[in-house]
């Protein structure tokens, strides 16, 4: 079931919230959140001098903290932040906190249904993960590259396994670093492990791990890749076969290698950013095919589209469709869709969505300091002074738009156009 | 000896100048190749408006910073730098061979001009000779290729004064100074005079770095 | 006169030398030459006529007496001469003088570029000799632990994630009784500006992001910080030779402001993370130039200015001097707007000799001052000509918008007990700024 089919679908313009301006009774107020569903909008705000709270809609909670910052909708609609009372960091969701403290909290994750938030913990400068709360029962020297997989079961980070000394060379050499699951460290070290990946039902996890200073290599549940490579970029699993593809650099350029082995002969600038289509029929990435010159590949076969910078790769859910942003120059971002380039150009656009049914695309964009959404390359609802990213109904009908005007949370459904 | 001062001033010249003009042609496109092939980045910078801009800047005497503070050296570079094009082309008995070669004629400087000019670069060269025996910076990274194209460069020079002058027996310091310029067309490609082939390229690609990518000079 | 008869003790240094033989050394010298180098270091070796025309560019050689072997073509020699001579056949040695020429008595201030006729870039040469240090394993310790830190954290100095946040959230609460509602904004997503800065910032000098957040402040700037990865536009990778973590780095600086849809990054003062950021990083990750706009401080500072955006109680009374750090100036071009913000913030600005892009580096520039302790020597007597050029301006204030020429002009100021203080001008523009009055 897709959390957006509880959501009101129903067409037409409704005002959630007149007045998201500052309360006078505040000190400040900083940046405004909306829930996915568009039918709430939070922040924190400072109520005197070393006291937040979080403010919902018209209410602000009653329980106040020393600091609070990260705030974030959870895909399911909970507005959490990281808080702090008395010297004591946790997360609160929706206003109440957790029970479990820690001496800092950071860098909250989501499942992609909402149900469980993971967070990066410190506590008595050991550092780990916590899932809803509760820390790995055994916490490490230092702790980064933190995911939570899909299904929110499990957490892995890249860990120092023992303290080294200042300018301690031949400790790090020897590997210090590797990949915890859930807190369990692989056996085998390495000199460096980043951006763990879960499988798509996190049974499995990978990382890319430098074997020397000079040996990078992709390291699948503690075991590296027989194949060494001159560098790599995060790797990623088959949706529904064991292997696992990685950006892999030789002879100075890049390709990508399955399972070690070469699968996109190594012939681009770059190559990164990897997306399986769900169903495992069609890889995507961004590649370079000229110095200079970024679009998106599908298949080792590039788009025709090249933009000095590309970014936001998006895979539809049916897999056959991609989209992407390109920028020229540093000032025109526009939206590149199998393909094709739309024709708006804008100061900043956002990662594009798919609906459902893969038919649609949408994406925020803003020009000049206001807001607006693109479905299929069409300005729908109007222009912003703030806008969040659009939503398509399940059925793949309709798109909703989350906007402010003049300080009133709006939000619109409308048909999408075709 | 005719014979023989026909076949250097007729097909050994021609050999000459076939060699100079396509071992040039090859050394530049296999550089540019290389560059290609190897650094197809930075070839994206050149920027011919900042390369233009450079050369010329460095074609002015005491125009840039390494010519202001080494001016010895500068006046000497620029002496010889240009009394070697005056001569090669504006020289009497050259602008003969010219013409007989390309079939056009066009004013000629005096001989005694030539002889002077020609004594200026010999005395540029005895300065470059006494500066790499004497100055230690330039000792310290002198190497036999560099007298080699000091060498090279010298001798059309000398003989060609010599020949004008009719020293010894004329012809045969004629016909020296023809092999030692035809020596001279064949070294540029192949030795250290090959910086009159590759500082264009040299001087483009930096002052495209300096000049489009970073805004600043490079002088 | 030969860097074999300078040898200074480095454990690193000799640790990775002693465990060399012969033939790996030409094994991965020619590796690098033939997989790595191309048309430029073919065009370089061939063309240099020895000329000697560069040896008054370098400090180095001008303040050791014009010693032929701190010549930049004289350096050259020693090192990549060295090797295309031997072709790549050096003895463990050799190799130790090679590190120890490369890593320390060479900024790659690029300072020498504006004396060669050819154009050839010492620097480029004497990165490349670098590269080949890194490949055979040889780099001085202290600056090997740093591109350590930086694969490890993403940042210079070992800074743990929580310590990073910490560090913002405890100037965002000090500066707070000086500015009442004074943020230091996190993550926020949109802003104009990306503030980014080096480790040394949280770890030794937060008094910077205290002084930053002010003027932010001060201006009603939209910017933000990011709390993850990719705060550190540092790079201590690009000067060890570690192109390929070099190019992990600045992706994670990049990313974490494409991630946040900010327009522009503005940097602190700092000009070696500027070369990364600016025209090198990006090049090995294929973008032709970097992928979001990148503003130096400097000239941040000038947009202000000329906005009028800044308000001052008055200025500097002490006549002061402008040290042009080379990679924002030889590097950028903003020798102009640096003159211009000085000249906003100080009544009088006695200019050094040479100055602007003629000016003589730090000598802590390149990595030197990163390669620690056992080097501090090199860069002081390799830079007395600084001290000169100080001295005659007979100014007790230098404005030096740069770390690594603030750490380096320090050290040559106590060496050479010159009793001049060295500022940013973050410093200055806090110091004279209208602060709001407390009750």
């Amino acid at each position: 079931m897709q959390l957006s089919e509880s959501w009101d679908w129903e067409k037409g313009e409704r005002v959630v919230t007149e007045s998201l301006a500052p309360m006078p009774e505040h000190k400040w107020q900083e940046e405004i959140h909306v829930s996915p569903d568009g039918e709430t909008a939070a922040a924190i705000v400072c109520i005197d001098d070393g006291e937040f709270g979080l403010r919902m809609n018209d209410t602000v909670h009653d329980n106040t903290f020393d600091k609070a910052w990260k705030p974030g909708f959870t895909p399911d609609g909970r507005f959490c932040a990281l808080v702090q009372q008395d010297e004591e960091w946790t997360l609160a969701e929706n206003g109440e906190p957790w029970d479990e403290r820690y001496g800092f909290m950071w860098s909250p994750l989501f499942s992609s249904e909402g149900g469980a938030v993971a967070t990066a913990v410190q506590q008595d400068m050991a550092y780990g993960m916590s899932v809803n709360g509760v820390a790995w029962d055994t916490l490490f020297e230092n702790a980064n590259g933190f995911a939570l997989s899909d299904n929110g079961k499990r957490t892995a980070a890249v860990v120092q396994t023992r303290s080294i000394g200042q300018a301690d060379l031949i400790s790090f050499r020897e590997g210090v670093f590797t990949v915890a699951v859930d807190g369990e460290a692989w056996e085998s070290t390495f000199m460096n492990a980043w951006d763990p990946v879960f499988s798509p039902y996190a049974h499995r996890v990978a990382a890319q791990v430098r074997l020397s200073l000079y040996d990078y290599t992709v390291a699948v549940d503690g075991t590296p890749w027989p194949i060494h490579f001159q560098c790599t970029w995060e790797p990623c699993f088959h949706p529904n076969s064991s292997a696992v593809v990685a950006p892999v650099r030789q002879g100075g350029k890049w390709g990508i290698a399955e399972d070690g082995n070469m699968l996109w002969k190594p012939v681009f600038f770059n190559c990164w950013h990897l997306q399986y289509a769900p169903d495992g029929s069609r890889l995507y990435a961004i590649v370079a095919p000229e110095y200079g010159k970024f679009t998106v590949a599908q298949d080792e076969r590039a788009w025709n589209v090249l933009a000095p910078v590309v970014t936001e790769l998006t895979v539809s859910p049916d897999g056959s469709r991609a989209a992407a942003l390109g920028n020229h120059d540093n000032k025109a971002w526009h939206v590149m869709v199998d393909g094709k380039v739309w024709h708006g150009r804008y100061d900043m656009a956002w990662k594009p969505v798919f609906s459902a049914d893969s038919r649609s695309v949408g994406c925020r964009v803003s020009s000049n300091g206001k807001y607006a959404v693109v479905v299929n390359d069409n300005t729908v609802g109007g222009e912003f002074d703030k806008a969040w990213d659009p939503a398509f109904s399940p059925d793949g009908s309709k798109v909703l738009i989350r906007g402010m005007r003049n300080n009133a949370l709006l939000r619109i459904v409308a048909d999408v156009p075709r | 000896m005719n014979a023989f001062y026909n076949f250097a001033t007729g097909p050994l010249a021609w050999a000459a100048f076939a060699v100079f003009i396509g071992g040039s042609v090859y050394r530049i496109w296999s550089m540019i190749q290389l560059a290609k092939q190897k650094e197809a980045a930075f070839i994206s910078y050149m920027s011919l408006p900042h390369a233009l801009r450079s050369i010329v800047r460095w074609l002015i005497p005491f125009g840039t910073l390494g010519w202001k503070e080494n001016p010895s050296i500068t006046l000497a570079t620029f002496l010889f730098h240009i009394c070697l094009f005056v001569l090669l082309i504006f020289t009497p008995a050259h602008e003969v061979l010219w013409s007989y070669a390309f079939g056009f004629t066009f004013p000629v400087i005096p001989e005694v001009l030539a002889d002077t000019l020609t004594l200026v670069v010999i005395g540029a060269c005895c300065f470059f000779v006494h500066r790499r025996l004497t100055n230690i910076q330039v000792r310290y990274v002198t190497t036999g290729k560099d007298w080699l194209a000091l060498g090279i460069a010298t001798a059309p020079f000398i003989t060609g004064f010599l020949a004008s002058q009719q020293f010894a027996d004329g012809q045969i310091m004629t016909l020296l100074h023809v092999l030692c310029g035809e020596a001279m067309l064949v070294a540029i490609p192949f030795t250290r005079l090959s910086h009159a082939l590759f500082q264009p390229l040299t001087r483009a690609y930096i002052a495209s770095e300096f000049g489009a990518v970073r805004h600043v000079q490079d002088w | 006169m030969s860097i074999l008869d300078r040898k200074i003790e480095d454990p690193e240094l000799k640790r990775a030398t002693e465990g060399l033989s012969a033939d790996r050394i030409e094994q991965v010298i020619n590796s690098v030459l033939q997989g790595e180098a191309g048309a430029r270091l073919k065009a370089y070796a061939e063309t240099c006529m020895r000329c000697g025309m560069c040896a008054p560019a370098c400090h180095y050689c001008v303040s050791h007496d014009m010693d032929p072997s701190y010549s930049p073509v004289g350096k050259v020699e020693q090192t990549m001469g060295l090797i295309l001579r031997k072709h790549g056949r050096l003895t463990p040695d050799e190799v130790y003088g090679m590190a120890q020429l490369a890593y320390t008595e060479c900024n790659l201030c690029r300072r020498c570029v504006h004396y060669c006729p050819i154009g050839i870039d010492t620097g480029y040469i004497i990165s490349t000799v670098r590269r080949i240090c890194h490949k055979l394993g040889v780099t001085p310790l202290y600056i090997q632990d740093t591109a350590h830190s930086h694969s490890a954290t993403m940042n210079q100095m070992w800074v743990k994630e929580d310590e990073w946040v910490d560090s913002l959230q405890w100037q965002e609460d000090e500066a707070r009784d000086e500015f009442p509602g004074l943020r230091i904004p996190l993550d926020v997503e949109g802003a104009d500006i990306f503030y980014s800065v080096i480790a040394p910032e949280p770890k030794f000098r937060t008094q910077l992001i205290y002084q930053a957040a002010a003027i932010m402040k001060h201006v009603g700037a939209d910017w933000t910080m990011p709390s993850t990865p990719g705060w550190d536009n540092s790079d201590m990778c690009m000067f060890t030779g570690d192109f390929e973590m070099m190019g992990r780095l600045k992706r994670s600086h990049f990313e974490a402001a494409q991630k946040l849809k900010v327009r522009r990054i503005v940097m602190g003062e700092c000009g070696h993370a500027f070369r990364s950021v600016y025209d090198v990083g990006n090049r090995w990750l294929g973008w032709k130039n970097h992928p979001i706009p990148i503003v130096h401080s400097v000239e941040y500072f000038w947009e202000l200015f000329n906005e009028g955006k800044i308000k001052l109680t008055g200025k500097y009374e002490e006549p002061v001097t402008i040290h042009d750090p080379c990679n924002i100036i030889r590097g950028r071009g903003l020798m102009d707007k640096l003159r211009e913000v000085t000249h906003h913030l100080c009544s009088e600005v006695i200019e050094m000799s040479p100055t602007r892009e003629h000016n003589y580096c730090c000598a802590a520039g390149g990595g030197v001052i990163n390669c620690g302790p056992p080097f501090k020597g090199v860069r002081l007597e390799g830079n007395r000509i600084k001290a000169d050029q100080l001295r005659a301006t007979g100014v007790k204030t230098v404005v030096a918008p740069c770390h690594n020429c603030h750490g380096g002009l320090e050290d040559i100021i106590h060496h050479y007990q010159l009793g001049i203080q060295t500022k940013f001008l973050g410093d200055l523009i806090y110091e004279l700024m209208e602060k709001p009055e407390l009750e």
